[in-house]
């Protein structure tokens, strides 16, 4: 049977809006990177083979701050655990021509992003199309981070300064319109967010490595929440149906 | 030296565990998760781990407080009329830009 959507150039040009989110994610990060102390070198290799926000974010301080190895393996496995799912629910609409080789491929650059498109298509994926829809995302994210880490070493300090502030806006700018319309992903954010708090400002507490306290902090919240008020099928995660 | 060999080894295991974790489920798994804990576990972790990466971390991300604080002002009023991610991240650069000026 024929893959519906088999075309590299149609993956491409669908890849293109996503490229363009990146460039400026990922030029916040190289800004973000080099501020913690990275080189641009290390800074664009991290982004050339993880190809994550949330995780590369989390990762950086660890790395540059001299964290242990295991809190940064904890770290990004419970903040990358999405993609597990990312993953299973993508192997659903892989067609025909997609080959073993191409999932560990493909799996390379499953984003959030990525995934949203990919499972947004009506019918099979072939893997043509799915070249196409990895590589401008791909190419956006390595290009952004490079251009944002030199920038980062040049610009003057007060626009370095406003400029670091970036990468939270976007997870503020993600997070707030869920949360206007779910209460419980309201309650859960910000029941996460003051047991942070309390990591950061309790004594006791506050020597806990930060790797760690993202960890504990959206553990709770989520097992809690996915207790208290499991998610209806057709939100998000299920859309692909 | 000792700094190069150590970010290799970070380097290695974050993206190590990034690409485990999104690889060995596209390559095994075949079956749907109809588990509805899980699920909901997984739809409520993106953003408990969001919100607390932001707060309070947001406060220390430019050079005073007092800039980072409106910054946040302005994305989460942005946010909550949904303005895109590009917009939103903009707008609190240049609030911390305009505040740093004035003080």
């Amino acid at each position: 049977m024929e893959d519906k959507n088999n075309s590299f150039w149609k993956g491409i040009k669908d890849g293109i809006p996503i490229c363009l989110g990146y460039i400026s994610v990922s030029f916040a990060f190289g800004i973000f990177s080099v501020g913690s102390g990275l080189s641009v070198l290390e800074t664009v290799l991290i982004s050339m083979t993880n190809v994550t926000s949330a995780g590369q974010l989390a990762a950086v301080p660890i790395i540059a701050g001299g964290g242990s190895l295991f809190e940064l393996a904890m770290t990004q496995f419970f903040i990358n655990l999405r993609y597990s799912l990312m993953s299973v629910l993508l192997s659903q609409k892989l067609g025909s021509t997609v080959r073993v080789i191409d999932r560990f491929l493909i799996a390379f650059v499953n984003t959030d992003e990525v995934f949203a498109v990919a499972s947004g298509k009506d019918g099979n994926l072939g893997r043509k199309y799915l070249y196409g829809l990895i590589l401008t995302p791909y190419l956006g994210w390595s290009m952004g981070t490079l251009v944002g880490a030199v920038a980062g070493n040049i610009l003057p300090e007060i626009i370095v300064s406003a400029l670091g502030i970036a990468i939270y806006g976007m997870f503020i700018a993600i997070i707030i319109p869920p949360a206007k319309k779910s209460l419980p992903t309201a309650l859960c954010i910000l029941f996460a967010v003051a047991l942070s708090c309390a990591f950061k400002y309790i004594p006791i507490l506050n020597v806990v490595p930060n790797g760690f306290v993202i960890i504990i902090c959206a553990v709770a919240a989520s097992v809690l929440f996915a207790l208290v008020a499991p998610v209806p099928d057709e939100k998000e995660v299920a859309e692909n149906e | 030296m000792n700094n190069t060999m150590s970010f290799v080894a970070g380097l290695l295991v974050a993206a190590g565990v990034t690409y485990l974790v999104r690889m060995v489920p596209l390559v095994l798994v075949k079956k749907k998760i109809e588990n509805k804990f899980i699920k909901s576990f997984l739809y409520y972790v993106p953003y408990a781990v969001l919100g607390v990466m932001t707060i309070p971390a947001i406060f220390y991300s430019t050079s005073c407080f007092a800039s980072a604080a409106v910054g946040f002002v302005v994305a989460v009023i942005l946010a909550y009329f949904e303005r895109g991610l590009l917009t939103v991240a903009a707008a609190s650069c240049v609030a911390v830009l305009i505040t740093e000026l004035i003080i």
